[in-house]
């Protein structure tokens, strides 16, 4: 056994964080380490990383006790660490941050090409041949991510913890990562890979470890565990929750909601072609559909943020204007849109003015809304929909993925919507976080907001919607409601022209 | 408040030492003397001498938090001057002259906002036309002479004084206090830094990111315009060729060197103003040295290099990596180096 | 101006004689008063002489003035004024003129070719007008002490150079005169002003400068509004001498502000038609080099009527 953890504990002032926690790691493996925020995770490693000082329990690496009591003393003694946001010196050359504070010196002066040398040499055996003279920051985040690695391996070379390293990747550079941690592994490093990305543990791990609120849950072979039991462990009975309200509330017939809004004949060529629409009041409206076949058009012409060629929108009152976003808010639209790095959050202004945006353009630039009110709403929302950022005034592109959804989503709840499109509300996020937005879904719509759902993740939109709408070739296909919203009838309509059984729209 | 004032501190700073430094070529520099009841002396010279490009920059700061930039303020200058110098000599009173020449501003704002904006050409090019065509417009005022009035209460913008203090020197900083007002008792400061930061995600969320850039421009039009007119008063003639001439690109360094990015977000008025006259405090400081004039781009370039340098993000990186490096070693300073980095 | 027509009137009489020529003119652009007046003199002068003018602008850019001269051949014109934008790159399209056997002036400014390509030049001697206007003040100030401070033009131009050399040569058996400072004001009202405030600080409030001396005549207007704006009388405290002798400046002189400029005459083209007459009447060729006089004019020339004599050749 590489590492072996027994008995851990660690309190703060109000909570336990760690109770007893065991944890062991192999050589030549790599361990997942799960749970949702705030389950101990991070203490754990923190604790590992000389970051805390634990209260009880026993740390062996190699079979020796250690108490490492900082980061420093963790790295001499074998264990290092890669955390999300790269920490190294963008500003700086590869050559320098990789061999930041041991440089080849000579008459006190480093050495330049050796240096060069050096880290060329090593970031070969990690299969990347780039330049190490210029600017780290001129790389991408994975080539970034790959230097860290090397880094904190050169430094310490035993035990390596990666801190969702992933989070801020694509598919390709999350393959390289891959590519490099197998090469670790079969080099005979323990490495305790902590993600919320199921797919990835389930592609890279060998064995898992579960914690909940502070708690050892299960340490499981990979291979043995199946992803719906994984997700069970992680978070209790929470989801079942969610499905469980979400089918009891179905139980009322669509037709009896008070008709909230109505659009006829809403369409663009070449994006969708024209659809009705009526939209209960409290009702959740599911967007079903593959990748480009105009669900997010659908949704886009529906907020004004493309404009229809044809069709209308009343509500009880008469006809409304949705020809821009300006006008649908101003009827009690809300939108967040499916690219939230480009389209929702604006990434330099902070958790604050993100949240307060739409409700600042509403009223117009000569009625700012007051300091303190902007505070109340920001600490409001932080609140309540559990937004995790040291304060408000963080800047939103520092945050989680789930987290700037979650401002967005408070961004639009503090306009009090109407009708609020939410596209692809839980791609890309944690699932902890998941869990939370499908509950404020139902939460809002308790209290008389109707939603609209565009998903690739059908359980999700089966678990939350009232009614289903199937998209296909650009054409509204099908509408399904109650006993109907079911796997098979969806990926039916979506797949087979002929088998959809809905009435066509 | 302390945010304000930490924000412009680098500015400040560097302003001071720069004074330091001419004090030391050119020991009178701060003596300031009362002379016909008005004030005199090098510092007061900077800031009437240095209104056209603060003015300037006023503007220009708005149109880069946009992340847009304007380079026909130059030729707005000197089609503006025209136009007042114009006004003046066919006799229109001088209300009538200044609303001219502030309305001619503004119209070249609308047209550089409307390329921009509705058009959606990019602001460099969009604003390059009227930089290149706006001379032109200017001359065909002018009809290529300079034209040259004597109306004493138009001469009295660029040349006269209250309470001592030349008009110039006022102007400046009251529309800079007006616009920084403007933008932060209001939400248009942080409306147009949404824009500037994402147009797109802006729009969505229903702020009108067409008609911000639109007036972004005209802001920027209105301020050219107000240094037309100190321009064309000052030398009481207005000079289509020479006026505003490569003024554009001291008041985007003036911004720059303000510490506002040209990828737009977030501004700061107060921080442009201190790096326009950190500009023109280089300017009348070569003058007064008395160095040949052959020198005096070589020392404004290696003055505003040294500042640029020492503003950078990158040295900062590299102090603390230097500092670590070689008197940290064995205490293995270097993560406690990164994570200082990273503030 | 009365000498001037009064010639003008000789050579329409001597024009008309002569069958009508046609005269192609490529002028750099309108980038300055006097380049302006150039203009409208040589319409003025070609007008006068019943010379058919056939004119192109080239708006700075020299590719618009070998356009233009190849049009002029084309055309078949019995003489081309060139107004060359820069000094080098002409020696294929003057060849070409050459071969037309068309005889090219160049007004105002030089280019670096064989002389044998073109008939002559004509153009006032930069060197020569900053003597000029040394001379004026060392018999202004007349043995006693005097410290000078120059605005120099653009740096690095050929004006800026050649006049202040002039002007050092004028004074340099003087050791009364002295040049105390010295900075480019870029031939720019602006400029000329905001130097000068600068000199009038560093020179004890201007109390220790006798004259200014500006390579033209705008960069005097803007030094002599610093001077009344530090409380001075310029013309009289600080004697005030430049060259180019446009409009303002005897403005300037008529309310005794400007005591001197020389005149860089926009006149070109009235020696360069008596030159290209004599050549198609009897084949005479003028010399090399025609240069323009530097005439001299001060508070005595009756500033207010040259200044009603200028003002309407487009300066």
């Amino acid at each position: 056994m590489l590492l072996s953890i027994t008995g851990l504990s660690k309190s703060f002032p109000g909570t336990r964080a760690l109770d007893n926690v065991t944890f062991n790691l192999e050589a030549g493996e790599v361990h997942a380490l799960l749970g949702e925020n705030g389950a101990g995770k991070s203490t754990l490693i923190k604790c590992l990383t000389g970051a805390y000082q634990r209260d009880a329990g026993e740390i062996l690496l190699n079979g020796q006790a250690i108490h490492p009591r900082s980061t420093n003393e963790a790295q001499d003694l074998g264990i290092g660490t890669v955390y999300q946001e790269v920490n190294l010196l963008p500003n700086l050359s590869v050559a320098q941050n990789l061999l930041f504070g041991r440089e080849p010196l000579r008459f006190g002066m480093t050495r330049g090409r050796a240096m060069r040398a050096e880290a060329e040499e090593t970031l070969r055996t990690y299969g990347l041949d780039i330049d190490v003279t210029r600017d780290l920051g001129s790389y991408s985040v994975a080539v970034q991510q790959i230097v860290a690695i090397a880094r904190a391996v050169q430094l310490s070379g035993k035990v390596l913890i990666l801190d969702e390293p992933t989070a801020s990747l694509d598919a390709e550079e999350v393959r390289m990562i891959f590519e490099v941690v197998r090469s670790l592994r079969d080099r005979g490093l323990g490495i305790i890979f902590v993600s919320h990305f199921l797919d990835q543990v389930f592609d890279l791990t060998d064995r898992l470890t579960v914690l909940r609120n502070g708690q050892h849950i299960v340490t499981e072979r990979t291979s043995s565990v199946d992803r719906m039991q994984l997700i069970e462990h992680m978070l209790g009975h929470q989801l079942e929750e969610v499905e469980e309200k979400a089918r009891s509330a179905r139980g009322s017939e669509p037709d009896a909601r008070p008709e909230l809004l109505r659009f006829e004949g809403l369409g663009r060529r070449g994006d969708v072609e024209p659809f009705d629409l009526r939209v209960g009041q409290g009702e959740v409206i599911g967007l079903a559909g593959l990748l480009g076949s105009g669900r997010t058009e659908s949704a886009e012409i529906m907020f004004g943020a493309r404009a229809a060629q044809s069709g209308t929108a009343r509500d009880a009152d008469g006809a409304i204007a949705i020809d821009t976003p300006r006008n649908a808010i101003a009827a009690g639209f809300g939108f967040a849109p499916e690219d939230r790095k480009t389209d929702g959050i604006v990434a330099d202004l902070s958790v604050r003015e993100n949240i307060i945006l739409a409700l600042q353009a509403s009223r117009g630039w000569a009625r700012p809304i007051p300091r303190s009110e902007q505070k109340r709403l920001a600490d409001m929302f932080i609140y309540r929909l559990d937004i995790r950022t040291s304060d408000a005034e963080k800047a939103v592109g520092a945050l989680s993925g789930g987290n700037q959804q979650k401002v967005v989503l408070a961004r639009w709840l503090a306009m009090n919507p109407r009708f609020l499109i939410l596209d692809e509300p839980t791609r890309g996020i944690d699932v902890g976080a998941h869990a939370e937005i499908l509950l404020l879904i139902q939460e809002m719509t308790a209290e008389g907001m109707s939603i609209l759902v565009i998903s690739s993740e059908l359980d999700e939109l089966i678990a939350i919607s009232d009614r289903v709408i199937v998209v296909r070739d650009r054409r509204h296909v099908a509408e399904l409601t109650g006993a109907d919203i079911d796997r098979d009838t969806i990926v039916r309509s979506i797949a087979a022209p002929d088998a959809a059984d809905g009435k066509a729209a | 408040m302390s945010r304000t004032l930490l924000r412009i501190a680098p500015q400040a700073i560097t302003l001071v030492v720069l004074v330091a430094l001419i004090s030391v070529v050119f020991p009178g520099f701060l003596d300031i003397s009362i002379s016909d009841g008005r004030l005199v002396g090098p510092a007061i010279d900077i800031l009437k001498r240095g209104a056209s490009v603060a003015l300037l920059a006023v503007g220009m700061t708005l149109v880069i938090a946009t992340r847009g930039i304007d380079l026909s303020v130059g030729a707005i200058i000197a089609i503006c001057g025209a136009i007042a110098a114009w006004g003046i000599t066919n006799d229109y009173s001088l209300g009538t002259t200044l609303m001219m020449a502030v309305a001619a501003g503004l119209l070249a704002g609308l047209w550089n906002g409307t390329l921009v904006a509705v058009i959606g050409i990019q602001p460099i090019v969009a604003t390059l036309i009227l930089m290149t065509a706006g001379r032109g417009v200017a001359q065909l005022i002018t009809e290529g002479r300079i034209l040259t009035f004597s109306n004493d209460q138009f001469a009295y913008l660029g040349s006269g004084d209250l309470f001592g203090i030349p008009v110039p020197a006022l102007l400046w900083p009251v529309t800079g206090v007006l616009f920084a007002i403007a933008m932060r008792r209001t939400a248009l400061g942080l409306l147009i830094e949404a824009v500037g930061i994402n147009r797109r995600a802006s729009a969505l969320a229903g702020i009108n990111a067409t008609l911000l850039l639109i007036a972004v421009y005209m802001a920027s039009g209105f301020c050219a315009a107000l240094a037309g007119i100190i321009t064309t008063a000052d030398i009481r003639g207005a000079d289509a060729n020479n006026a505003g001439l490569w003024l554009e690109l001291d008041a985007i360094l003036a911004v720059v060197i303000g510490g506002n990015s040209l990828m737009g977000g977030r501004f700061s008025i107060a921080a442009s103003l201190l790096g326009a006259m950190i500009i023109q405090t280089i300017d009348t400081g070569i003058l007064l040295a008395g160095f040949p004039s052959e020198y005096n781009l070589v020392i404004k370039a290696g003055l505003v290099i040294a500042i640029l340098i020492l503003q950078s993000p990158r040295l900062g990186a590299t102090w603390t990596y230097w500092r670590y490096a070689l008197f940290s070693r064995q205490r293995g300073g270097a993560t406690q180096a990164v994570r200082e980095g990273q503030e | 101006m009365k000498r001037i027509l009064t010639l003008a009137a000789a050579a329409v009489a001597f024009g008309a004689a002569a069958s009508a020529q046609t005269v192609g003119f490529s002028q750099i652009g309108s980038e300055s008063g006097w380049r302006a007046a150039e203009t409208t003199l040589t319409r003025l002068q070609a007008e006068e002489r019943g010379i058919d003018l056939r004119f192109s602008d080239a708006q700075q850019r020299q590719e618009n003035q070998i356009a233009a001269i190849r049009s002029f051949i084309a055309q078949g014109v019995d003489a081309i004024l060139l107004a060359p934008v820069v000094a080098t790159g002409w020696d294929s399209v003057l060849e070409e003129a050459q071969e037309a056997e068309i005889p090219v002036v160049l007004l105002d400014r030089m280019v670096d070719s064989d002389p044998s390509l073109f008939l002559t030049a004509v153009g006032s001697d930069l060197v020569h007008e900053g003597s000029v206007a040394g001379q004026w003040l060392v018999d202004a100030v007349a043995g006693e002490e005097c410290r000078v401070v120059e605005l120099q033009g653009t740096t690095g131009s050929s004006p800026a150079i050649d006049r202040a050399n002039g002007f050092r040569e004028a004074i340099a058996e003087h050791g009364n005169i002295e040049i105390v400072r010295s900075q480019t004001g870029n031939f720019t009202r602006t400029e000329g002003k905001e130097v000068m405030e600068s000199f009038l600080q560093a020179e004890g409030g201007g109390a220790d400068i006798c004259a200014v001396y500006a390579h033209n005549d705008d960069m005097a207007i803007g030094a002599i509004q610093a001077i009344e704006e530090a409380g001075l009388n310029p013309g009289e405290d600080i004697l005030i001498v430049s060259i180019d002798a446009v409009p303002d400046i005897f403005l300037a002189m008529a309310e005794g502000n400007a005591n001197a400029t020389v005149e860089l005459t926009p006149n070109m083209a009235g020696p360069a038609f008596d030159a290209l007459e004599a050549y198609w009447a009897d084949g005479t060729i003028p010399p090399n080099f025609i240069q323009t006089e530097s005439r001299l004019y001060t508070q005595d020339d009756d500033p207010m009527a040259e200044y009603e004599a200028r003002r309407d050749l487009g300066y």
